[in-house]
């Protein structure tokens, strides 16, 4: 197995998951592609875990599962409040900072 | 990376062949996540990619992370963004308001990411090749990790718990009505 398969795989679906983060307006939808995000990073620690024969990778990446995991669940409560306050979920319409 | 080095003697062919074949399904799904019209279908969409993921952890030898990510991800998260969608009301069917009115600007922008990550993840590893794991070796990672956890990692472990717990008051907190 090439150590460069694994990096490049995770490459791509980094990129795709910041097009997803740039292109969509409904916060779940960006939510979504935050997550294909961090899971591209977790397949990079595995991959080194694997090409360094140490374990350190993968407690990064139970780490980073954790943090993922609560990061979901506050963001969705987070959308679920913006979706009571406004109906509304699209990101654009959250403009009141603007100056 | 072309056949012929595919069938040099020291690279393990059959492990090839299921990473790509799974790296296939896995980037076309991810591509169906940010391109779908159908919310549901995008959270669908989603467990192919993390499905394909935990096969990656497997093929890498990580099936202590391959099991966490199952049950965290596709039992945990993808019925917690189900939730999310269904309590958002989201448009049952095809949704044409789903992108912003500048999305294209996201293609050079990922286009461009890709081709530094990819030239900077080549130009680290260039050929480098891995080489297969004794068994012995895979069947002590989940002792080795729980050693880690326990010694080394013990007091990032423990604050890790209580973001967790935070976490948990945080959204309960959010989300409740009053």
């Amino acid at each position: 197995m090439y150590a460069a398969n694994f990096l490049l795989l995770s490459a791509v679906l980094f990129s795709i998951g910041v097009f997803g983060v740039i292109a969509r307006k409904n916060a779940v939808m960006v939510l979504m592609s935050i997550e294909l995000i961090l899971n591209s990073v977790n397949l990079n620690l595995i991959a080194f875990s694997l090409m360094n024969d140490d374990v350190d990778g993968n407690v990064f990446a139970l780490f980073v599962i954790a943090v993922a995991a609560a990061e979901v669940g506050v963001g969705l409560a987070m959308v679920l409040m913006i979706y009571r306050n406004r109906r509304s979920i699209a990101l654009d319409e959250l403009s009141e900072m603007k100056g | 990376m072309s056949a012929v080095a595919l069938l040099a003697a020291d690279v393990n062919v059959a492990q090839n062949v299921g990473f790509y074949i799974i790296a296939a399904m896995m980037i076309w799904g991810a591509l169906r996540v940010v391109t779908t019209k159908n919310v549901v279908h995008a959270a669908l969409w989603l467990v192919v990619v993390l499905g394909g993921i935990a096969a990656q952890y497997i093929l890498a030898a990580a099936e202590f992370v391959a099991v966490s990510q199952v049950m965290v991800y596709i039992g945990a998260v993808m019925v917690l963004f189900l939730f999310g969608i269904m309590l958002t009301r989201a448009t049952v069917g095809a949704d044409t308001d789903l992108n912003n009115t500048g999305w294209f600007i996201g293609v050079p922008v990922a286009l461009l990411l890709l081709g530094v990550l990819a030239y900077v993840s080549l130009d680290a590893v260039e050929d480098t090749v891995i080489v297969d794991q004794d068994e012995a070796r895979i069947a002590s990672t989940t002792t080795a990790i729980s050693d880690a956890y326990l010694g080394e990692y013990l007091v990032p472990f423990l604050a890790l718990s209580f973001v967790l717990l935070a976490a948990a008051i945080g959204a309960i907190v959010l989300a409740r009505k009053d």
